[in-house]
């Protein structure tokens, strides 16, 4: 079946997109090939890792779970838009300081998922942290690391206001 | 994944019209979080997918004393897990989303679709089971149907060609009772290997069961409602000895499956375990003080 191109309109770090896509295609495939963002990491493709976490109107959530159309409307933050210019997010600038990243591979979603959490509650403590990266995977176990890193960027931004 | 043809009606008019025009395989999506990985392996392969993620209208948590909640078919499983008057009326909701697969998947997927999916190991269907839900359809008419007899077989349900949920409707709980969840998980967020959901009402005099619904996840192709041992319960001031009765009925009862999670008797064993501490707790939760 040759299915009909649709109209997708949204907003991916901050920058308003458009673009036709095959309905099948998965919001991954947009960000990765359409748009060139291969910042968000293409891992188990079944909605087990966590390693392709973006934010969805500020909430976490799995792009290769998502079809892209529907998407229309919506704003997506991806790795590469977390940053402001050179200056990294508290959150990344932690994780780097603190040693949390290993092979790196899980570390997009990580940051991600720790971005979505802070925002929603800014005052997220060990527990809720936890909690938040309950859905990424670490192949290297580096999971005490992030927990560690996240907890000081938290109080990093909370001190900044 | 197949191609296929995708609309986004808007309206839930406009979602049954369409359903009723397009001829094909016709799949309705919300989240698409379980339908996706169906997809993706291609034993599903839709000619046309009717995403109703858009109808903005069946986005809603609502509670009255006299009607009890309402949940939009589009509530996501985080908004009902987050809901404040879900955490102080239906607890038990909160609880079970909170070991609902992970955040992301939450944060998309839908309390609908969960429900149409038809899964026997989802965690919803049962607990609205005990919970005495309805589900309200909408297709050429509005139909209600009770919670326990929308599931007819595995990943089959009562939902016509030109349906789709829209509410589910639950009842508000009497005093003196209590309500509990929990399933058997390797991991937190697993989908259960066996699960129970438990709704009891004690009289607070006398101590003795008045009413009690039992609910099985994963034991066979449907939520099993263990009916014989919830006979076992009625009427008597339960204990230890009539949990352990129950629980053995039950998982005499149910026919499981054996897959790599567990075999057949594993969950045969998992089922009574299960039936026991979910009903130990909603006991306890029917005669705490308030």
């Amino acid at each position: 079946m040759n299915s009909e191109l649709k109209d997708l309109k949204f907003k991916v770090n901050g920058k308003d997109v458009e673009l036709k896509v095959k309905p099948k295609m998965l919001l991954i495939d947009v960000l990765r090939d359409e748009l060139k963002l291969t910042g968000t990491r293409q891992s188990c493709e079944v909605s087990a890792c966590g390693a392709c976490t973006v934010n969805i109107d500020g909430k976490a959530a799995r792009a290769c779970s998502i079809l892209a159309i529907q998407l229309n409307g919506h704003e997506v933050v991806t790795i590469e838009g977390v940053a402001e210019g050179n200056k990294l997010h508290p959150i990344q600038d932690a994780m780097v300081k603190h040693g949390a990243i290993e092979c790196g591979w899980c570390t997009s979603g990580m940051v991600m998922s720790a971005r979505a959490l802070l925002f929603e509650n800014p005052k997220a403590g060990r527990e809720d942290i936890k909690r938040a990266l309950q859905g990424n995977l670490c192949a290297d176990s580096g999971y005490v690391k992030y927990v560690e890193a996240i907890e000081m960027a938290a109080e990093e931004m909370r001190s900044d206001k | 994944m197949k191609d296929f043809n995708y609309s986004a009606p808007k309206t839930v008019k406009e979602a049954i019209s369409l359903l009723t025009s397009l001829e094909g395989d016709v799949k309705v999506m919300c989240g698409g979080q379980s339908m996706l990985v169906l997809m993706k392996q291609n034993m599903i392969s839709p000619d046309h997918i009717v995403d109703i993620k858009g109808i903005s209208e069946l986005s809603y948590i609502k509670y009255t004393d006299n009607e009890g909640l309402r949940i939009g078919a589009l509530a996501t499983h985080s908004e009902v897990e987050k809901s404040t008057v879900v955490r102080e009326k239906y607890p038990v909701l909160a609880e079970m989303e909170d070991n609902l697969a992970v955040v992301q998947t939450r944060n998309w997927g839908t309390i609908g679709g969960n429900v149409c999916h038809g899964d026997s190991a989802a965690d919803a269907p049962a607990v609205f089971i005990v919970l005495n839900g309805k589900y309200k359809l909408m297709g050429k008419k509005e139909r209600i149907v009770d919670a326990e007899d929308f599931y007819k077989d595995l990943f089959e349900v009562d939902l016509m060609d030109d349906e789709i949920l829209c509410e589910v409707q639950i009842p508000p709980l009497p005093v003196n009772s209590g309500v509990a969840q929990d399933k058997l998980m390797v991991q937190k967020g697993d989908m259960g290997i066996v699960g129970a959901a438990v709704y009891m009402k004690v009289n607070p005099s006398t101590g003795v069961c008045e009413d009690v619904r039992i609910a099985l996840t994963n034991v066979g192709p449907v939520p099993f409602r263990a009916k014989n041992s919830e006979k076992v319960l009625i009427g008597k001031v339960v204990d230890e000895k009539l949990m352990e009765e129950a629980g053995q009925i039950a998982s005499q009862e149910v026919s499981p499956p054996s897959d790599v999670h567990g075999s057949e008797d594993y969950r045969r064993d998992m089922a009574r375990v299960f039936l026991k501490r979910v009903t130990a707790k909603a006991l306890q939760r029917a005669t705490q003080k308030k």
